[in-house]
This record gives structure tokens, C-alpha cells and sequence, in this order.
């Protein structure tokens, strides 16, 4: 690759994908540290805790998705966006079938397997 | 916001790159990004099996013992990091700013990943020495089967990483090492999401 | 430690199939053994017959170059049916052994409980992951690009991986004849049985190993043939203009992508308990078994639909031809397939209704079940009005197709019956459900891919199969199939267990000898499949069909020479609706020389299908056997390879617009100089692979 100076608009653009980049980061630093600080320096009801703390993945999952992976919804190809949804459903189905199942069997014959 | 056309998942080097090779390109990273969420419901099913053996301490340690969060928020940070030096690297790369930028990135990257790993070898060492092998219960078997697998991932990760370097060296970057790059991107940038799954499910959820 | 036991681990004479005979010479073990010990010598004998022939032939050079490192589609297509075929004929062999087990198994037989153990579980793991995944991925690979108008898959050299891992894993179920035990805990490899404390010897880690190689080679498959659909289509050629098959090759490959993962956790939680002492499905120490019987089902049921599926496109392709009319509903044949691939994922606790969950989560499983039944019937309405006031012919292929509709109708309705909860309790475990899924996929699969073979053979070889010994073959399919298996179905209904080495009560035997004699008319069936390939490569230059399209054929991939060239089409054709050919022909422009030919670039050989594949056996073999060394080695071969790969910058070569020029215009030539038949005259020798074009308002 030769090196060569960028045009105006480059550089424009490179700062631009630069801040989003820098958006990222500053996104997913405030939803990890959040739930690291709630669950080592509060007394959080648990319940509340965990909904914060899947709250949070969540939203950084989308956050990574969205300035590191650059997966938008305006896109000219929508292929990997659809493709992200239906694993997201077929995830859905199989590991909450995967627990429904499983927590059913334990509540009917392996009690000592609920957490 | 970027402009550039996007052809594929992870960042697009736009049309400055544009070469025989950019359908070529197209479909390895369109391909790599299928094998992502092929990967994911490998995960995905170990999560769900993970949340079943919850309760499988077998009269051993529980989760509470077991998971301590103080070395995955280290853990955590590392490979927050490595991911934007990787953003970094691949910016390098698209506004071609040089192979040495270009490298310098990504050996920052290279060493925030194997210190991530080496910091989780050190915590699985410390766990064994507590007592918590897998061998223990079901419940620790499940946590082995799961969070050393994202670290497999990171491992095989780093040696491309090192690969890519070395072709770097003997080719300079050409089309095959931008497709490469691009590809290992987007793997980097899945682990990390992964990696929220597991400190948030795993870790946060288990220690709380 | 001794050396030898670093060198082999723990592979001792023991494993010789003849060794058990010779320590304890009992009637029984003798026959077993000896049974075992011919299986054994058949393998080896095998593999020296090839191995010989080859190098008589001289022919090493030309199979390495053309063959085993030809990233060409159609060559990786043509080799993975050769194992499925291969792997067919063993697996179909054992099955008469079974049947025959039990037709004089009342009160005892001749084999020993351990022997049928091994039956049934290679039986069903080659008949699943070495006949049927190997034989659909070999005739998606051949078709699918020429149906799309690409030169080749995505990835080719990916492709040659996935062959090689396929073939690694179908040596290794080989092997496993030759230095025995194989597995004994059926297809499924059900925890806790198959964990070490009850299983210790090497049989269920020849299983994990072999079915983990299948799988990573089918998965990578699957993204392979994805992305290829996705990103490769020629212009013009929307999703909606896509042949039926490649439809279903594409929700295939989707459910490759998905479906393969859970069964990959599976077999590699059990691997960790039995390698590193893990607790996740034993018995004890919190281990739970449920778990995997959940995993595996998980895969297990999108897999039924991977193997049914590239059928289902088989069959609408031939309907389609052979009446010689467009194909009745394609949209709504299309959605029913996209409808059947998403629901594949919703119903695989029906395999284990009787685990003991609530009637809550076994009703909606079963709801779900019986909702598969509606896409699969408006299928069958939809071949069914394809036929209608169509001119059929009952060539070969539509033999298998309208055998396929009756019987497949009747296993569906069984499965409707299973689907019940309150039913299956009933009947699960029984031979009732046997008789089931073989009714689903012998008529769907096994027929599919033989009626897909015989459509299919004159545009990979340029010659036509002979048709009588076709005809033969089809029929005793049918013939033997019904034997076999509708006793079953009454066997089940009066109790008899699946998986029994022999019975105590009287009733079941004339059903069983019934069964027993089907089973040796499906042999008479293989037979006739092997005559049929015979007598047609003998008689090749009465049948030759060079100009491409002895059946009239409607898709894109009629419209190159038999075989096509190994870049598929000289310049990409543009494509303006469904059935392209077929437009084509109507509009009276087939066979059009191109204004300008240009350079094509290929995908240049590569030995990384061998390298990958062989390293893949070594490991699991050594894997297998405890041979650690062996294990390491080919880890490093394996990521070696990996790395070297990247290295490489050759990938490529280019073959010359005046070479391409010259073939298409020889092949030109030809067409022009070839007899264009009628549909009525394909069967005979005149069929030179021309057909009349369609003649202007008739009924097409």
C-alpha cells in the first residue's frame, strides 16, 4: 500500500470514524463500570441488581454492534442485519426452550438442582 | 458516521481500496461474519447450559465462592481496550496511514490480548489451587466448559494476529493481508461481545 | 510406561476383531468374530483394491491433480457422493444383518447383545452423518452453482476442507471395523451411557470423534453454500427466480449454519467428561443427564429438515420436468420450505416427551410439531397439481418421486400420531417409531438422492444411466422398503422395543421374518443400483448427451455441455425470469455464442482438503486410542497448515479467452449437429442430449 496524503474529505471522514470509535469506548466503559460498581460497592436488592446488570449487556451489545462492528440499520445491504436478527431468534428459541425445559424437569423431579 | 458504501460487516476500507479482489472481499467477510453467528449459538447453548447447572454444586462450592469479580473487571478492561486499539488499527489501515501506525496498533492490540489471556490463566490457576476444578461438580464443569472456550477463542485470535504480522513483513499490505485484517476485526470485536455475556451472566450475575 | 504404550496409548492386539474369538472360542463368539473379522478384511481388502488399482493405472498424478486438490465444485460434488455411496452400501449391509438378527431372534439369534450394539450405532450414525449429509452436500455442491449461473462456491478451498473432514470422519467409522469396538450407544450417543464409568473402552470416543469431524465439516459447508447463494447469482437471477433446489439447498445450508452447533456443544461436553474427568452429564457429582439428551435433540431435529430438504428441491425439479410443465405454486412451495426451516428449531423436545416434564411443555412442543405438517402437505398438493395435465413420464427419477409422494404421505401421518404426547407415550422406544422415521427418510431422503442421481448423471458424466436396470432398482427400493418397515410399525404397536437383540414372545416373529425378507430385497436393490452403474459406464458411448440436455430441462444448469466446463458458463448469462433455460428455449435463443469471451480466473488446486482431512484423522484416531503424541502432531500440522495457507499469494490462474472461446465454440458445433428429440423418444438411444424446442401455445 502506498502512503499518500488524504484529500479534504478524508480527513474529514477519518475524524469522524475516529470519534466514533472514541463513542464506543465511552459508551462501553459507562455500561461495564456501572454494574461492576453496583455489585461491588452496593446492597442492591438481587432482583433489581440483575436486571440492571442485563439491562446494561444489552445495551453495550448493541453499542459494540453498532460503532465497533458498524452494523446501522441504514444500510444499502441489510443482509447482515437480517442475519443478526434471525440468530437472535433462533438463539431465543433454543436457549429459552433450553431452559424452560430444564427448569420445568427440575421443578417436577430434581429440586435440588434450582439454584 | 461513516459514508463509505458498506459492503460487508466491520468496517468498510470504502472504494480508495478497491481492487481486483473487493467481491472477493465481500463474500470472505460476509462468510467470516456467518461463521460468527454460527460460533454464537455454540455460546449460546453453553450459556443456557451454564444457567442449568446453576444449582449443581453437589454439596461443593456455589457460585458465590467460586466467582470473584475483581480479576474479570481487570480481565474486562483488557479486552475492552484491545478492541478500540483494534478500531484503531483498522482506521489506520483504511486512511492508510502508514505500516508503522498500522503495526503499532495492532501490537498494542497483540499484547492487551495476550495479557488478557495470561491474566485469565492466572485466575484459572488460582481457582484450581482453591479447589475448584471441574472435576469437583457439575456446576464448575459447566463454568470450564464455557469461559475457557472464549479464552481458546482469544488465543487462536492472538496467533492469526501474530500470522498476520509475519505476512505483513514478507508482503507489506496487500489485498490478502487487508482481507485478513478485516476478518480478524470482526472476530476481535465478537469476542468481546461474547465476553460481555459472560462477565455480565457469569461473573456480575453470579457473584451478586 | 512402557514405550508401546506411548506409542499406541492403549491400542493392543485386543482391538483385532479376531482376538476374542481366539482367547475364549465359544459357538457364539466364533460367529460374531468371524462376522466382525470379514467386515474387517472387506475394509482392508478394500482399501489394497484401490490403492492397486490406482497404481496399475498409473493414475496417482491425475488423481492428486484433477481430483483430490481440484478446488472444481462439480469434482468435490462427485467425490462426496462416492463416500455416501460407499458408506450406503456398508450401511445397508449391516441393516440385513440386523433384520436378520431378528428374525430368528426369538429367544437368542446369533449375534451377542454387544455386536448388535455396534450394528445399530454405526448403522445409524453412516446412514446419518456419512450417507445422507455426505450424499445432499455432494449434490448441492454439483448443482446449486450451476443452477445460480457462478463459476464455483465462495470458498472452494473451504469446500475441499469440508470434503476432507467428511472423508476423516467416514475412515475413521471404517477403521473402526478393523481395530474394533465401535460404539454401542445408537446414533445418539445417550449420557450417561456413553460416559466412562459405563462405557470405558475407545468404542463412544471413535463415535465422538467421527461425528465431530462430520460436523465441522458441515457446517463449514453450510456457510459455504450460504454465502454462495447469497453473493454469487448471476444478474438478474433474484431470490424469487431461483430454481426450487437451490431454494432448498439455501434453507439447508441455514439450518446447517444453526442447527450443527448445539450437537457440537454436545459431543464436546461429553468428550470433556470422559478426557478430562468433567461432570456434566455423569451420574454423580452433579451431573445431569437431561442436559444432554436437550443439546443433542436441539441439533437433532433442524437435522431431520437438513436431510429432507435438498430432497424436497430434488423432487420439485424433477415433478417439474417430467410433466413437462412449470411447477405448480412456486411461491408457495418457497415459503413452505422458509416456514418448515424456522419451525425446525421449535420442535425438538417431541424426541423426548417422556422425560418428565409438565403436559404445558410437552403440548406446545407437540402444537408445534403437528404445525409442520401444514407447509410439508401444501408441498405435496403442489407436486401433485404439477403433475396434473401434465404429459408425465415415468422415467427413473419420477419413479422415485411419485413412490416418495405415497410413502412419504404415510410416514407423515405416523409422525402425526407420534406428535400426540399421550400417544408417544405409548409407543416411544418401540419399533413403532422406527418404522416412523425410517418412512420419512428413506422415501425422503435415500429416494431423493437416487432419483437426484439419475436426473442428475448425464449432465456430470455426459452420459445417460441405463434405465432398465434404473427402473429395477427403483422399484425393489419401494418394494423393500415397505417390507421392511410396515411390519414394523405393527411390531411397535404390539410392544417390541427398539433396539432389541432378540424377543421372548412368539407374536413378533412372523413380523420380524417379514421385515428380514424386505431387508434382502433393498440388498436386491443396492444390487441393481451397482448393475445400473455398471452396464451404463459399459454402454457409455450408446447414451452419450454431450449438447446438455437429454430431459428438457428448465434451469440454468441444462444449459451448458455434459460435463459442463470447469468454469461452468463461458460468460455469465444474464437472467430475465424463473425457469431460465426453458425461457430461453422459448423464445428460440438457447445456445448462443457470445459476442466477446474473456479471460476467466479459477481458483488455483490446493492440497489443503488432503492436509486438513488427513491431520483430522490422525488426531481423532490417536484421539480415539489415547496416542497423545500422535494427537499434538497433527494439532500442529493442522495449525501450520492454517498459517502456511495465508502465506500463499498463487490462488489463482487464468484460463484464456481464446481457450474459452475455443471449447464453447466445439461445444456450439456440436449442439448445432445434434437431432433435437421429443420428450417421448428420451429414453431411447436418439436422446444425443438436444431436445425439440417447446412447440408455441402448447400446454408446457
Amino acid at each position: 500500500m502506498s502512503y499518500r496524503q488524504l484529500s479534504q474529505e478524508e480527513r474529514q471522514e477519518l475524524g469522524r470514524e475516529q470519534r466514533s470509535y472514541l463513542w464506543g469506548l465511552g459508551l462501553s466503559l459507562l455500561l461495564t463500570l456501572l454494574p461492576f460498581g453496583l455489585a461491588a460497592f452496593t446492597d442492591m436488592a438481587h432482583l433489581t441488581l440483575w436486571w440492571i446488570i442485563g439491562a446494561c449487556a444489552l445495551v453495550q451489545i448493541v453499542v459494540h454492534l453498532r460503532f465497533f462492528l458498524h452494523i446501522t440499520l441504514a444500510r444499502n445491504k441489510r443482509e447482515d442485519l437480517q442475519l443478526i436478527l434471525f440468530t437472535v431468534l433462533i438463539l431465543t428459541l433454543l436457549c429459552g426452550g433450553t431452559l424452560w425445559i430444564l427448569f420445568d424437569l427440575y421443578q417436577r423431579m430434581m429440586p435440588n438442582m434450582m439454584p | 458516521m461513516s459514508r463509505t458504501i458498506t459492503r460487508h460487516p466491520g468496517l468498510n476500507l470504502g472504494p480508495a481500496h478497491d481492487d481486483d479482489a473487493t467481491d472477493v472481499r465481500e463474500e470472505l467477510v460476509f462468510g467470516f461474519w456467518v461463521f460468527m453467528m454460527s460460533d454464537l449459538i455454540i455460546f449460546g447453548m453453553l450459556f443456557a447450559t451454564y444457567v442449568t447447572m446453576l444449582g449443581a454444586t453437589a454439596g461443593g462450592p456455589t457460585p458465590h465462592d467460586v466467582l470473584d469479580i475483581r480479576p474479570a473487571f481487570t480481565e474486562t478492561m483488557l479486552l475492552l481496550a484491545s478492541s478500540f486499539t483494534f478500531g484503531m488499527a483498522s482506521l489506520a489501515l483504511k486512511y492508510r496511514q502508514g505500516r508503522r501506525h498500522l503495526v503499532g496498533w495492532l501490537l498494542v492490540t497483540l499484547v492487551l490480548g495476550l495479557a488478557f489471556v495470561g491474566h485469565e490463566l492466572h485466575e484459572f490457576v488460582s481457582m484450581f489451587h482453591a479447589g475448584y476444578v471441574p472435576s469437583r461438580s457439575g456446576y464448575l464443569s459447566s463454568f470450564f466448559s464455557l469461559v475457557p472456550l472464549h479464552g481458546l477463542h482469544v488465543t487462536f485470535a492472538s496467533l492469526w494476529l501474530i500470522a498476520i504480522l509475519f505476512q505483513i513483513a514478507v508482503y507489506g499490505i496487500d489485498s490478502q493481508v487487508k482481507n485478513g485484517l478485516l476478518r480478524l476485526a470482526i472476530l476481535w470485536h465478537f469476542l468481546d461481545i461474547v465476553w460481555i455475556g459472560i462477565f455480565s451472566l457469569v461473573y456480575l450475575g453470579g457473584a451478586a | 510406561m512402557t514405550v508401546t504404550e506411548i506409542l499406541f496409548g492403549r491400542l493392543g492386539w485386543d482391538a483385532l476383531p479376531f482376538w476374542h474369538m481366539l482367547q475364549n472360542p465359544t459357538f457364539k463368539s466364533v460367529i460374531n468374530d468371524l462376522i466382525a473379522s470379514g467386515a474387517g478384511l472387506m475394509v482392508v481388502l478394500g482399501a489394497l483394491v484401490v490403492v492397486a488399482g490406482v497404481s496399475w493405472l498409473g493414475k496417482w498424478g491425475y488423481l492428486w491433480r484433477e481430483w483430490l486438490t481440484s478446488p472444481d465444485h462439480k469434482r468435490i460434488g462427485i467425490m462426496f457422493i462416492v463416500i455416501a455411496l460407499v458408506m450406503l452400501a456398508r450401511a445397508i449391509v449391516e441393516a440385513v444383518f440386523m433384520r436378520a438378527q431378528q428374525a430368528v431372534g426369538l429367544n437368542g439369534g446369533f449375534l451377542t447383545a454387544e455386536h448388535f450394539g455396534q450394528l445399530f450405532t454405526t448403522h445409524g450414525t453412516i446412514m446419518v452423518f456419512f450417507m445422507g449429509m455426505p450424499f445432499l452436500t455432494g449434490v448441492i455442491n454439483y448443482v446449486m452453482p450451476l443452477q445460480i449461473g457462478a463459476r464455483d462456491l465462495s470458498f472452494p478451498v473451504l469446500n475441499l476442507v469440508s470434503l476432507g473432514l467428511t472423508a476423516a470422519g467416514a475412515a475413521l467409522v471404517m477403521v473402526s471395523l478393523v481395530l474394533e469396538p465401535f460404539s454401542t450407544g445408537g446414533w445418539t450417543g445417550y449420557a450417561p451411557f456413553t460416559e466412562l464409568s459405563y462405557n470405558p473402552g475407545a468404542g463412544v470416543d471413535y463415535w465422538i470423534w467421527a461425528v465431530s469431524l462430520s460436523t465441522f465439516s458441515s457446517t463449514l459447508s453450510g456457510i459455504n453454500f450460504a454465502v454462495t447463494i447469497y453473493k454469487k447469482r448471476a444478474p438478474g437471477m433474484t431470490l424469487f427466480r431461483m430454481p426450487l433446489f437451490t431454494w432448498t439447498a439455501l434453507c439447508t445450508a441455514i439450518l446447517m449454519i444453526f442447527g450443527m452447533p448445539p450437537l457440537t456443544v454436545a459431543t464436546g461436553l461429553l468428550a470433556l467428561d470422559r478426557y478430562l474427568d468433567f461432570h456434566m452429564f455423569t451420574t454423580d457429582l452433579g451431573g445431569n443427564m437431561m442436559n444432554y439428551v436437550n443439546l443433542f435433540w436441539a441439533f437433532g431435529h433442524p437435522e431431520v429438515y437438513i436431510l429432507i430438504l435438498p430432497a424436497f428441491g430434488v423432487f420439485s425439479e424433477v415433478f417439474a420436468t417430467f410433466s413437462g410443465k412449470r411447477l405448480y405454486g412456486y411461491t408457495v412451495l418457497v415459503m413452505a420450505t422458509i416456514c418448515i426451516a424456522v419451525l425446525s428449531f421449535t420442535v425438538w423436545l417431541h424426541h423426548f416427551f417422556t422425560m418428565g416434564q409438565s403436559a404445558n411443555v410437552n403440548a406446545a412442543f407437540g402444537i408445534a410439531t403437528m404445525l409442520i405438517g401444514i407447509p410439508t402437505g401444501v408441498k405435496v398438493y403442489d407436486w401433485m397439481l404439477t403433475m396434473y395435465r401434465g404429459r408425465v413420464r415415468m422415467s427413473v427419477p419420477m419413479i422415485y418421486a411419485v413412490g416418495f409422494i405415497l410413502l412419504f404421505v404415510l410416514g407423515g401421518m405416523s409422525g402425526v400420531i407420534l406428535a400426540t404426547p399421550s400417544v408417544d407415550y405409548q409407543v416411544h422406544n418401540s419399533l413403532f417409531l422406527v418404522a416412523h422415521f425410517h418412512n420419512m427418510l428413506i422415501p425422503g431422503v435415500l429416494f431423493g438422492m437416487l432419483a437426484a442421481v439419475n436426473y442428475w448423471f448425464p449432465k456430470a458424466f455426459g452420459f445417460r444411466l441405463e434405465e432398465r436396470w434404473g427402473r429395477r432398482a427403483a422399484w425393489l427400493w419401494i418394494l423393500g422398503f415397505m417390507l421392511a418397515f410396515f411390519p414394523l410399525y405393527v411390531l411397535g404397536m404390539m410392544g417390541m422395543p427398539r433396539r432389541s437383540v432378540s424377543f421372548t414372545n412368539p407374536a413378533y416373529l412372523p413380523w420380524t421374518v417379514i421385515a428380514g425378507i424386505g431387508a434382502l430385497v433393498a440388498l436386491a436393490a443396492l444390487a441393481c443400483l451397482l448393475l445400473q452403474l455398471w452396464v451404463s459406464v459399459r454402454d457409455r458411448d450408446h447414451n452419450r448427451v454431450f449438447a446438455g440436455d437429454p430431459w428438457d430441462g428448465r434451469s440454468l444448469e441444462w444449459a451448458t455441455s455434459a460435463p459442463p466446463p470447469e468454469y461452468n458458463f463461458p460468460v455469465i448469462p444474464e437472467i430475465y425470469g424463473r425457469d431460465a433455460f426453458m425461457l430461453e428455449k422459448d423464445g428460440g435463443t438457447p445456445f448462443q455464442a457470445p459476442t466477446q469471451y474473456q479471460d476467466i480466473v479459477m481458483p488455483a488446486n490446493s492440497a489443503m482438503g488432503v492436509i486438513i482431512g488427513a491431520a483430522g484423522f490422525a488426531a481423532a484416531f490417536a484421539l480415539t486410542w489415547y496416542m497423545w503424541w500422535l494427537v499434538v502432531l497433527s494439532a500442529v500440522v493442522m495449525i501450520g497448515a492454517a498459517i502456511a495457507r495465508g502465506f500463499v499469494r498463487t490462488t489463482h490462474y487464468v484460463i484464456s479467452a481464446d481457450e474459452v472461446r475455443r471449447t464453447h465454440e466445439y461445444w456450439l458445433r456440436e449442439v448445432e449437429a445434434t437431432t433435437p428429440i421429443r420428450r417421448s423418444q428420451e429414453q431411447s438411444g436418439a436422446n444425443r442430449g438436444r431436445a425439440v424446442p417447446p412447440v408455441e401455445g402448447a400446454v408446457q
